[in-house]
């Protein structure tokens, strides 16, 4: 570095002594209030990592001796959130189904409770409208295994079906083929009487008159006489336009061979009491309830 | 080599402008003339709006608020004498913003900067607290000559209660702004108990600082360095724009009193301006009008003003300084008269966007509806299939009651053949035709279902129009969405 001592003519200022081009840079120091915050942040950062955790260490880091941890502000605050929620909850777990039916700030509260909670556990079968899959019922429609009431649907959510728990609903499709109960040819007859009863086409030359005898012979004690379900034992309607697993003549064939037992999980003890009555209030009003 | 070039050299000699300059004090003198009386009026105007708007009643009738300009944010309404625009109407506030702007274009091409100089929020303030200014601290030459000695204690009173009387005033600025957020005298109340949220002594402590450190320590910095206003305006103005002009053309060569009466009583030209400087005593920014226009000149006419009394003092006609243009100048000394020309094609289309955007946001204002209506389809899923076959689509309905009392309405549906509606949470008695009850001055949220019956013919999608009507009133709105099947 040269020597310097320069003076800038025109302001008539001190110069660094730097010169580019014949430029040459002003020496102005920074103003004194900007270097002093500068010190005091750094005094600052000192003080910080006494207080909070900041050193990462081999195994583990520096606690600080304010002991904070985000996740115990997590917790702290879903504790709050409960306890915010607590009053309006209770609402929900005081009135009967009916009454939060017809009181309209009940049933916004209990539509938008049971929409949050029916994302995170009935969504993965469900799908997130509710509109169902192969095997898992759309709960838009008004086609209903177990029933469509409120009291029903409440009961299937608390309970599930063929879960385990003691209130389950219980009965399932038996395996006609795997059993051996009945002959590949009474399936397929069968089948397509099954599906002449919701006016679906059938298989040129099918016996009609054999597979109506099998199905009075078989099914009628679930389905019932016309094919028109048994809501006690999740018997489906076979007369309507909704299919659980499908309606062509394959699935059919192999629903009636090897039956189905699809499982509805119980949420008793897993989700709390008013949480499970807005949730049977959201699926209510999805627009299929009874 | 090449030889080393000298930055005196680069600088093309000592007489240019330096590229820095320190902050100059400026000391304003006081001036009366008419351009002062008109500043005094706007001032008045303006600071009298500001701070009294807030405490103008206006009934709305029950559970409204009876203040006539408020900005609910809690409620999310914007009250305005008899107009309450509700968040949906935000393109009203785009609209405003629009003919501001283009009023601020029609007032330049006219006169210049003149919003800088009368109306512009830092030169009122600034202006007010010259006015403390001078009182604490004496006018110009007091002031100058205070700065300029020791600092004594009746100085440093004085000093004292000039920033004490700014902080009450910025204050109080900031007090006025909330005032517009919440109803006013309760806003009062609280704020003087310390019940008032603490946002709105947050915000009171903003408007204080920024007011305190922009009228009376930034001043006619704001103006030069920081409004990006002079910039762009330098770009919208035209040679037809009438801005505070020195006449050089009657003022130059300037020469004293006595030797311009002489030179006139041998019939010879001579100058009008006495050199007396006044006109730059005056200056808020601190300019010499006389070097020609200028970015820092905010069109105030202070020194029109000052120049005025100088003229009639020594018997020679006014406005030496004036609202005038160039054109103006060179015609004058072509010996040809001077000409104004305030209609020309930049004028008439800034007042015609502004008389067309004040007409559409009038019509949209005068027709705009108490009663909206806003649909959404469902996305998941988007059809259902019902067990006798027929379709069903879900819709949520937003409801808009504007009106200050609760309606009943009906509501129908124009869809597909035989589409049936039903209101979830709604089982009216009337099922064919759904009423509900819409609470007053609120947005209602309700699901809707539509069934129609589904062959392999049905159209895949056809169009679904909502009506609802207020039974009590007739009015009706109405929105159109889609039938889907699968
Ligand atoms: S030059 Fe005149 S008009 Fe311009 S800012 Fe100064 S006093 Fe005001
Ligand atoms: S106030 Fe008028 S006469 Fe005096 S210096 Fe300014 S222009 Fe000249």
């Amino acid at each position: 570095m040269s020597q310097h001592n320069d003076t800038d003519h025109i302001s008539g200022r001190s110069t660094t002594g730097h010169e580019w081009d014949g430029i040459e840079e002003l020496n102005t120091p920074l103003p004194r209030w900007w270097v002093l915050t500068f010190y005091a942040t750094i005094i600052w950062a000192f003080g910080y990592w006494v207080v909070y955790p900041a050193w990462p260490l081999v195994s583990g880091y520096t606690a600080g001796v304010l002991h904070t941890t985000n996740r115990a502000a997590v917790t702290a605050n879903l504790a709050q959130l409960e306890a915010l929620r607590g009053e309006k909850m209770k609402a929900l777990g005081t009135a009967s189904l009916a009454e939060i039916e017809n009181d309209p700030a009940l049933l916004a509260l209990a539509r938008a409770r049971g929409k949050t909670v029916f994302g995170d556990n009935c969504a993965p079968c469900h799908g997130s409208g509710a509109a169902g899959a192969k095997g898992y019922p759309n709960l838009n429609d008004d086609d209903w295994l177990w029933g469509g009431t409120l009291d029903q649907i409440m009961q299937t959510i608390q309970f599930g079906a063929r879960s385990g728990h003691a209130k389950a609903h219980e009965g399932q499709m038996l395996a006609f083929g795997k059993d051996g109960v009945l002959k590949s040819d009474e399936i397929v007859a069968v089948a397509n009487y099954v599906r002449s009863l919701s006016g679906l086409s059938t298989r040129k030359g099918y016996d009609a008159a054999k597979g109506e005898k099998i199905f009075a012979d078989n099914c009628v004690a679930c389905h019932g006489d016309r094919g028109k379900g048994n809501q006690e034992l999740g018997a489906a309607n076979l007369t309507d336009k909704i299919w659980l697993y499908g309606s062509d003549e394959a699935t059919l064939i192999e629903t009636i061979s090897n039956g189905r037992a699809g499982v509805m999980p119980a949420w008793e003890g897993r989700l709390d009491p008013s949480t499970i009555k807005a949730m049977a209030v959201y699926v209510h009003a999805l627009g299929g309830g009874k | 080599m090449t030889k080393n070039v000298t930055s005196k050299e680069l600088m093309g000699g000592d007489d240019d402008l330096p590229l820095y300059a320190p902050q100059k004090k400026i000391y304003p003198q006081r001036v009366s003339g008419s351009f002062r009386r008109i500043k005094w009026g706007l001032m008045a105007l303006c600071l009298g709006v500001y701070y009294l708007l807030p405490l103008v009643r206006w009934n709305r009738g029950l559970g409204a608020p009876d203040q006539a300009v408020l900005i609910d944010f809690q409620s999310q309404r914007f009250y305005f004498f008899f107009i309450e625009l509700w968040p949906q109407e935000f393109y009203y506030f785009t609209g405003l913003l629009i003919l501001a702007a283009f009023t601020l274009f029609l007032m330049n091409a006219l006169g210049g900067r003149i919003w800088c100089g009368y109306l512009c929020p830092q030169t009122v303030w600034t202006d007010l607290f010259y006015v403390v200014e001078r009182w604490t601290e004496g006018d110009r030459r007091a002031r100058i000559k205070a700065d300029a000695g020791p600092l004594t204690a009746a100085r440093l009173a004085r000093r004292a209660l000039k920033q004490a009387i700014w902080l009450i005033i910025a204050w109080w600025t900031g007090g006025a702004w909330v005032l517009y957020f919440s109803d006013a005298p309760t806003l009062v109340k609280d704020l003087a108990t310390f019940q008032a949220p603490a946002i709105a002594y947050v915000w009171i402590g903003i408007l204080t600082a920024s007011t305190y450190l922009l009228a009376g320590h930034a001043r006619e910095q704001v103006c030069l360095y920081m409004c990006p206003w002079p910039r762009i305006q330098a770009a919208l103005t035209d040679e037809w724009a009438l801005n505070v002009t020195y006449k050089y053309d009657r003022g130059e060569p300037r020469c004293s009193v006595k030797k311009g009466r002489a030179q006139r009583a041998l019939g010879e030209t001579a100058g009008d301006c006495v050199d007396c400087n006044q006109c730059v005593a005056v200056c808020p920014t601190g300019i010499d009008i006389r070097n020609g226009a200028q970015l820092g000149c905010i069109q105030c006419g202070l020194c029109i003003d000052a120049c005025d009394n100088v003229m009639k003092r020594i018997g020679r006609p006014t406005r030496l300084i004036g609202y005038d243009n160039d054109i103006n100048v060179q015609r004058r000394t072509s010996g040809k008269t001077e000409a104004f020309k305030p209609v020309r094609s930049r004028t008439v289309v800034y007042a015609a966007l502004i008389a067309t955007v004040c007409a559409v946001m009038l019509h949209a204002l005068l027709t705009r509806s108490l009663l909206d209506l806003n649909v959404l389809h469902d996305r998941n899923p988007v059809a259902v299939k019902l067990s006798a076959g027929a379709i069903r689509n879900g819709y949520t309905l937003r409801f808009l009651n504007k009106r200050g009392f609760d309606r009943v309405i009906a509501v129908d549906v124009d869809g597909p053949a035989n589409a049936q509606i039903h209101i979830v949470g709604f089982d009216s008695v009337t099922p064919d035709r759904p009423m509900i009850v819409l609470a007053r001055d609120a947005t209602t949220e309700l699901r809707v279902l539509v069934t129609a019956p589904f062959d392999d013919k049905s159209e895949k999608t056809a169009p679904v129009k909502f009506r609802i009507t207020d039974i009590g009133l007739g009015e009706v709105a109405s929105a159109t969405d889609h039938f889907v099947t699968p």
